[in-house]
């Protein structure tokens, strides 16, 4: 699941939530829980700096599996991450096959919604991945603007459409667009990505490698380059969205491990102007602090200007590959890496809908990559002219149309 | 039968001076003693300035929002005149990177009063209640922006259009605070003069108001606009406080109108002062910074918000109708007056 997703969503939803609230009279301050209203409740969780006890979204079979598959190498051609898988199970799609070689193929693709950067970026690039096949006549893309109830209209409108001969879905929320999955399956071949739904009827779900190998990068990095009992800063975008919280546990069993110290852990709900105050605050009070660890680079930028504003240096750093944070990167000379959640994971279901077509196996579960920016291939992603919060890990950069379809300048 | 009182006991006197601010007042002090207690720091010129400077943003909206709830209706298209102004200047210098930044915070403050007439107009020409009017222009905006930069604004914000925000002059006085005192300033002065007592009078009652000769009508466009340019303002010192965001202004026409409201203003109009408002958003914001440096995160923040705002009006409001119970109760074996 994609965080951006849930911010982008209750952002809306606070949005008209706030009319509702103020048409009852009723007083809420600000408020800015960020809980998407399918993840657990949170509130038990709030002073986590101190906590020994795992976080209940932590399964360490599967950490441990991420951390393995961050080193293996994939398979697949290189400089094609959106190609290559990592520890594939193949599976026959023979019985997919359409009948009649050189028919068109029409795609269908229901999308949770395009309301945040990441996602935006990611549309384009399957947008242009679908125009790199002309065998694809068709390509229908239905946005369930972060509703789930739309979305599985949606799921059955493509499902029961005879035009469709793939559905791709990147589902808003896990548990509720699961039986809508199911009952799509029953029809046509499906091709489930970014977010999981609860059944593996789906002939392929493509993911990258997870939060767990995204939250450890970036606490390895701190690991090595801040000194022992130096002062952690951690920044969260939010409690209880699964994908984040994998981020936090995996770099917090780092950091325990480790000698450093966290000196806080804070939810900044992605938003820059409350990030900088955090992190003006956390200066003040710790009087320095040492490396800070985010679980998304959105914020990253507001973060080291926190830094600057108070005069002082900026510490090891880590961020994501947003075009904003990789730039001041270059800019500033900061110690700092950048874990992705690669946007290039668009292309993949669409290339992966032509293989079950054509009756080729695809794995199981089509694990992607996930690529890591760091000082010696920062110059490869950081691209003038590119908007500042452009993803750079989009697998786009030899794409007709770029950069101008990305909003970037030649 | 009257119940004025010619000589008010002077508890009595600086109650009605605070009026129904009191509470406020009182709720920003504790906060204020509780920061100093928990940051020994807190008070020192720079940190103290640089809370102020984070505040601002927030006070200039409440100052704009006030206008519009004291005079009877709702400006809920606040935080999206933010991020619309923030999206927009990042947008312009895409385009012209070498714009004087003076003029694009002068487009902007022009613009956002324009949304602010626009929604003043068809609140009053059309009788739509504000309250649609403003999640309309809200929804309109919001759409807007994100159809116009795909969900990712072009550009960044020179340093220069930024230094209103982040940058001090003379080296220690930050710009923000600069502008939050002046909008103070004019926001006080405003409501001292003829227009204010009208808004206060549109707001209380409509018809007499209108009888009385008010132009009911045109004093809501007004604080509309004035709500639309402060809303600008305060654009441009988030833009220059934390650079391009898609969603530079997210909930802030929920937290100004929580300022107002925790400032005794009454939603409805007609009562509450300017000052107590702005005292509001201060509290708000040290709110935050307490909750914040007490380690206070995630979701229970919000509940925290929400039990000491509900707390400060709910205490306000209880001892104003008791006090107005005990006058009545003793008025009729009291003197006549």
């Amino acid at each position: 699941m994609n965080p951006r997703m849930v911010r982008g969503r209750t952002a809306r939803r606070r949005a008209l939530a706030s009319a509702a609230v103020l048409l009852t009279g009723a007083l809420l301050a600000s408020c800015s829980s960020d809980t998407p209203p399918d993840a657990p409740a949170a509130a038990g969780e709030s002073q986590d700096s101190g906590g020994d006890k795992p976080s209940k979204f932590f399964e360490r079979a599967e950490y441990e599996r991420q951390l393995k598959l961050g080193e293996e190498t994939p398979k697949g051609p290189e400089g094609k991450p959106w190609e290559q898988m990592l520890e594939p199970q193949m599976v026959s799609t023979a019985q997919y096959r359409k009948k009649g070689q050189g028919d068109d193929v029409h795609l269908c693709f229901s999308n949770a919604g395009v309301f945040n950067p990441w996602r935006q970026v990611g549309l384009k690039t399957m947008k242009a991945e679908v125009k790199l096949h002309e065998e694809i006549s068709d390509f229908t893309v239905l946005d369930a603007q972060g509703k789930d109830d739309k979305q599985i209209s949606d799921i059955q409108e493509l499902a029961g459409n005879k035009d469709c001969d793939a559905l791709i879905v990147s589902p808003n929320t896990t548990a509720t667009l699961t039986p809508a999955v199911k009952e799509a399956c029953g029809k046509l071949p499906v091709i489930v990505f970014d977010r999981g739904v609860e059944t593996d009827c789906a002939v392929t779900f493509v993911n990258p490698i997870g939060g767990y190998g995204y939250g450890a990068v970036a606490a390895d990095f701190l690991v090595e380059k801040v000194k022992p009992k130096g002062k952690i800063l951690a920044l969260r975008i939010s409690p209880g969205v699964d994908v984040l919280e994998t981020r936090w546990s995996a770099a917090k069993l780092a950091f325990d491990k480790s000698e450093l110290d966290v000196a806080d852990v804070k939810f900044t709900d992605g938003d820059p102007a409350k990030t900088k105050s955090i992190v003006a605050d956390a200066i003040s009070r710790h009087g320095s602090i040492d490396g800070v660890w985010m679980d998304s680079g959105a914020t990253a930028v507001a973060a080291v200007e926190a830094f600057e504003d108070a005069g002082v240096d900026v510490p090891p750093i880590t961020g994501e590959d947003q075009q904003d944070f990789l730039q001041v990167w270059k800019d500033k000379k900061l110690t700092a890496i950048a874990p992705t959640y690669p946007t290039f994971q668009w292309r993949t279901p669409v290339i992966a809908a032509l293989r079950v077509l054509d009756g080729k196996s695809v794995p199981k579960e089509w694990k992607l990559p996930q690529p890591t920016v760091t000082q010696d291939n920062l110059d490869e992603y950081l691209k003038d002219g590119m908007p500042p919060l452009h993803y750079a890990m989009c697998g786009c950069q030899r794409m007709p149309g770029f950069p101008g379809d990305w909003g970037g300048k030649k | 039968m009257t119940t004025a009182t010619a000589t008010p006991a002077p508890h009595k006197r600086l109650a009605r001076m605070l009026g129904t601010g009191a509470p406020v007042y009182a709720l920003l002090a504790a906060l204020l003693i509780v920061l100093a207690v928990t940051d020994i720091g807190f008070y020192e010129p720079d940190r103290f300035l640089a809370f102020v400077k984070r505040a601002a943003p927030l006070v200039i909206l409440a100052a704009g929002q006030y206008l519009v709830i004291v005079c009877g209706e709702f400006d809920l298209s606040v935080g999206a005149i933010v991020t619309a102004g923030v999206v927009a200047a990042a947008e312009v210098y895409g385009s012209y990177p070498d714009a004087p930044w003076l003029l694009v915070a002068a487009g902007l403050l022009l613009a956002g009063a324009l949304a602010g007439l626009v929604s003043g107009l068809i609140t009053t020409r059309l009788r739509v209640p504000s309250f649609i009017t403003t999640l309309g222009m809200m929804l309109i905006l919001e759409g807007a922006v994100f159809y116009w930069t795909g969900g990712s604004p072009h550009g960044q914000l020179p340093q220069d259009f930024r230094q209103l925000g982040r940058g001090t002059a003379m080296g220690w006085l930050p710009w923000a605070v600069l502008a939050c005192l002046v909008a103070g300033a004019v926001a006080v002065l405003l409501m001292r003069s003829d227009f204010g007592r009208t808004l206060i009078a549109t707001g209380d009652n409509e018809r007499a108001a209108a009888l009385a000769g008010v132009r009911v009508h045109r004093a809501r466009v007004i604080a509309f606009v004035l709500s639309g340019a402060a809303a600008a303002l305060a654009a441009v010192l988030v833009g220059g406080f934390s650079g391009v965001s898609a969603q530079a202004g997210r909930g802030y026409e929920f937290e100004a109108i929580t300022a107002v409201v925790l400032g005794g203003v009454v939603l409805g109009g007609g009562r509450g002062s300017v000052v107590a408002a702005m005292a509001g958003a201060f509290s708000l914001q040290a709110l935050f910074t307490l909750l914040n440096l007490r380690g206070v995160s995630g979701a229970l923040e919000s509940t925290v918000q929400g039990v000491i705002v509900i707390a400060a009006v709910g205490i306000g409001a209880a001892d104003f109708s008791r006090l107005r119970r005990r006058r009545r109760t003793h008025s009729p074996g009291g003197t006549p007056s």
